[in-house]
């Protein structure tokens, strides 16, 4: 990375929970009783297998010990060695798989516990993203609340593939709580598997499930304006984190005609979805689904049509890219610049009081 | 420009449509309430027949996502073939109105007696001094 | 009176139309008891009281509600039944009109492949097989039929394949695109082994229902979002094809990816090739980077033309795919319909133009 591109904010850092019984300090006592009694398994996601290539870059790996689960290797291995000024983290332990909603919202709590006491209380640069039982909108408002006030919290994280699509109605109690506070809504790849991970059922491989959470993410942004969400709550932001982001072009011409035809369905959608989602949706860097060579990602970008939308990310410790290949090394100086600071900043207010 | 004389006004009658060929071209005019309008036969974006798109009213948005507000009706036309809706009194898309617009058409009424004062083209209409007539500027 | 209300739209004369395959015309029965002489006796009854038994909650419509009547255009309604049921009609108003030389039929209503009595199934797809040989193709030389065939069940989908091979009037097997499991999966590979015996390529079109929600996520609530949907369904089962490794099994497979889009196949190719590259040691089957298994076995017709904001990035697309890739179709009679003369939003030069329009598809389909 040249010297230029340095001091970024990265927007999507994974601290892994390093057991179940890590949470047990920060779980109310019949919860912390339940663990023990009932031998609750450890809420690895599903989404990511432990030993998974994807899961951690080898370097990045320490034997015993989950990729991702000391805050001191993050801070020296995501933080110092990008150069990189702050960082969020999304935590994806998988509260939000369970099927009961106040079990969730008992390990949501106590992830975030976990999360301020041994991650913010520790490094001044981390950030992070409050977890939230999306398995029931009124509990995981709640949690927003409770989490507000302290200002180290700057996004609520949502999975990826839930129940509903993400622009139910059901859910608003969410964004309402989050626009409320000026939150922005991230939206991380992952599934609950309430549902097959792909449209078309459930695949065979892992390799078919990751690449899957792009069409996810295509048809939770196809809900999210279809349903209003925008139109209802014109100031709040949703961030796609490990998403990908060169299908967003042709997503958007597709979304765009049908729109024009079938606007009266929808007709609170009172302007071109491409214009709003320019406006109000926010992509993290990595994975870049495209070539490192040649000037294809370049094209796409001109394809997207605006400077304003990627967030600097390594995505910490998945293995997306070697080395310090963090930035597409093509890239003008003058977009790694949004990308690394300007567009974070303008995206987390939060994260602007306390780093710019 | 010239103006062009279609039909009779008793031929279209408020709420419905007349399409007419005028200065080569095909054009559609409708009656809002004595309010006449024309719009080019062609949709502008891939050219389906407007004359046989069917018309509807203005559907909006009501206070909140979920809730419909429907009024002006029959003043809108859909293009029978992708239903982009176009305002009839103005030409313009409902969905994009800055950018999509229909080609409009100037239609009055005039009476057989201002017509003999002419300049009007009556190509294949015998006109009638004791009738009102549609005409066209095109 | 200087008045004129035509009964069908009529070709600008002074426009000159090159001739065209379209490769995605629906015909369609005038009304669905026009399917009966072609179904045995039993099975007449059974589509008289059954039916079909479609996976939501109403017995006749589709589970979305469409944009327009039948979602078809307006302009093609014949007098007397369905849009696409009558083949004068569809002669004047489309085939003669836009100059097509060939058009290959993808007969999708009624989805025979998706009723869930599979013996059902197999018998409605044998009498729409049957239906578009006798009023269709015996009846228009330009027009080449699809096979229909009860893909839930390989073995009876591979026997009606090989009952239709080397028929004159058959250029393509069809699938629908929403399926029991992603299309790449061992259950279907019976199709694609008798696909590739017949050397007929495997048309996939968007839709059907295979009984779980449209996307991932669970249910949508709009009909938009089932149409946008079509892509995000497409690009899954065709990454279910490319891993799942039926172009390593079968090489000899031509897909067709039909009424997808095509802009979205790019960016796919590559997350495949990284992601793919990334987990190599999960898919040891997979000897060769997906893109390239894309690039050698995949089309797509190129309806619903996706519309980017600024035309000339359409060219970026036609590149990245390959103009030899892309095959026109109108999707006559729907709605969105793509018109020949204006849908391609770019001016291509004229062997690109040639090719899309006509070489590809007569090249595939053997009609060359």
């Amino acid at each position: 990375m040249s010297a230029t591109a340095t001091g970024g904010i990265d927007c999507d850092l994974h601290p892994a929970v390093p057991g179940i019984a890590a949470l047990v300090p920060y779980l109310e006592p019949q919860w912390a009783e339940a663990v023990a009694q009932r031998g609750v398994h450890d809420l690895e996601p599903t989404s990511y297998p432990l030993r998974a290539p994807l899961t951690s870059r080898p370097d990045w790996r320490t034997a015993g010990a989950k990729a991702g689960s000391s805050p001191a290797q993050l801070g020296a291995q995501a933080l110092d060695a990008f150069g990189s000024r702050a960082g969020i983290l999304n935590c994806l332990y998988a509260v939000t798989t369970l099927f009961s909603e106040d079990m969730a919202a008992a390990f949501a709590r106590a992830v975030n516990d976990w999360l301020a006491a041994e991650w913010l209380d520790v490094d001044k640069r981390l950030r992070a993203s409050i977890v939230v039982p999306i398995q029931s909108p009124q509990l995981a408002a709640a949690e927003i609340e409770r989490r507000a006030a302290d200002r180290r919290f700057v996004q609520v994280l949502l999975p990826c593939l839930a129940d509903q699509p993400l622009g139910r109605r059901s859910l608003w109690p969410i964004y309402e709580a989050a626009a409320r506070h000026g939150l922005p809504i991230g939206i991380h790849a992952g599934s609950t598997y309430r549902h097959p991970v792909t449209p078309v059922g459930w695949p065979s491989y892992f390799t078919e499930d990751y690449v899957n959470q792009a069409q996810g993410f295509q048809t939770q942004l196809t809900s999210l304006v279809c349903e209003g969400v925008f139109s209802k709550f014109p100031m709040l932001k949703v961030v796609l984190i490990e998403s990908g982001f060169t299908w967003l072009p042709a997503y958007l011409w597709r979304l765009h005609k049908y729109w024009r035809g079938l606007r009266m369905e929808i007709p609170w959608v009172d302007r071109p979805p491409p214009d709003i989602i320019r406006e109000q949706v926010r992509f993290t860097l990595q994975p870049v689904d495209a070539p490192m060579e040649g000037d294809a990602l370049l094209r796409i970008l001109d394809q997207v049509g605006s400077d304003d939308l990627l967030l600097f990310s390594t995505d910490y410790p998945h293995w997306q890219f070697d080395g310090q290949d963090a930035l597409p090394p093509l890239l003008a100086d003058s977009l790694k610049a949004k990308i690394l600071i300007d567009n974070p900043f303008a995206t987390y207010p939060r994260l602007k009081e306390d780093f710019a | 420009m010239a103006r062009h004389v279609i039909a009779p006004a008793s031929a279209l009658p408020p709420g419905e449509r007349l399409v007419a060929e005028v200065a080569g071209r095909k054009v559609v005019i409708f009656n809002l309430d004595g309010a006449y309008f024309g719009l080019f036969g062609r949709c502008p974006h891939q050219g389906g027949d407007l004359c046989l798109g069917r018309t509807t009213g203005l559907v909006e948005a009501g206070a909140e996502p979920g809730e419909y507000s429907y009024t002006r009706r029959g003043e809108i036309l859909r293009c029978p073939w992708h239903g982009w809706e176009f305002d009839i009194r103005t030409g313009r898309s409902r969905a994009e109105p800055a950018r999509v617009r229909a080609k409009t058409y100037d239609v009055e009424v005039k009476s057989g007696a201002e017509l003999f004062d002419g300049p009007y083209q009556a190509e294949t209409i015998v006109v009638s001094i004791e009738q009102d007539y549609i005409v066209v500027q095109a | 009176m200087n008045m004129e209300l035509p009964a069908r739209p009529k070709p600008g004369s002074a426009i000159v139309r090159p001739t065209i395959a379209d490769c995605d015309i629906h015909p369609c029965l005038a009304k669905p008891s026009d399917i009966l002489p072609y179904l045995p006796k039993r099975w007449q009854d059974h589509a008289m009281t059954y039916g079909m038994l479609p996976r939501h909650g109403y017995q006749s419509g589709p589970a979305y509600p469409k944009g327009q009547p039948d979602a078809a255009r307006l302009d093609s309604w014949p007098p007397d039944g369905r849009p696409g049921s009558d083949l004068s009609f569809m002669q004047a108003q489309h085939l003669d009109a836009n100059q097509v030389e060939l058009g290959i039929m993808t007969v999708i209503a009624p989805a025979a492949g998706a009723a869930q009595n599979l013996d059902y199934s197999a018998a409605l797809a044998r009498a729409l097989n049957e239906w578009q040989v006798a009023e269709w193709a015996s009846k228009d030389s330009r027009l080449k039929a699809s096979i229909v065939i009860p893909y839930e069940d390989g073995a009876a989908a591979a026997a009606e394949i090989d009952h239709w091979a080397g028929h004159d009037a058959f250029v393509q097997v069809l699938l629908l695109s929403r399926t029991a499991e992603p299309l790449g999966q061992r259950r279907y590979w019976p199709i694609y082994e008798a696909a590739q015996r017949a050397r007929l390529p495997v048309g996939v079109h968007a839709f059907g229902y295979g009984g779980y929600p449209v996307t991932a996520g669970g249910w949508p609530s709009y009909y938009i979002e089932e149409m946008v949907g079509h892509s995000q369904c497409c690009q899954a089962l065709l990454t279910s094809m490319v891993i799942e490794g039926v172009f390593e099994r079968y090489p000899g497979t031509r897909m067709v990816l039909i009424e997808a889009g095509l802009a979205w196949l790019p960016s796919l190719s590559w997350r495949l090739d990284k992601h793919w590259s990334r987990m190599r040691d999960e898919t040891p089957h997979l000897r060769r980077p997906p893109s390239e298994y894309i690039r050698d076995h995949v089309w797509l017709t190129t309806q619903p033309m996706e519309e980017p904001e600024k035309r000339k990035h359409f060219h970026d697309i036609v590149e990245w795919i390959g103009i030899d890739r892309l095959l026109f179709a109108t999707d006559y009679p729907h709605w969105d319909f793509d018109d020949p003369l204006w849908a391609v939003p770019v001016k291509l030069d004229e062997a690109a133009r040639q090719a899309l329009f006509l070489d590809n598809a007569k090249a595939l389909y053997g009609r060359a």
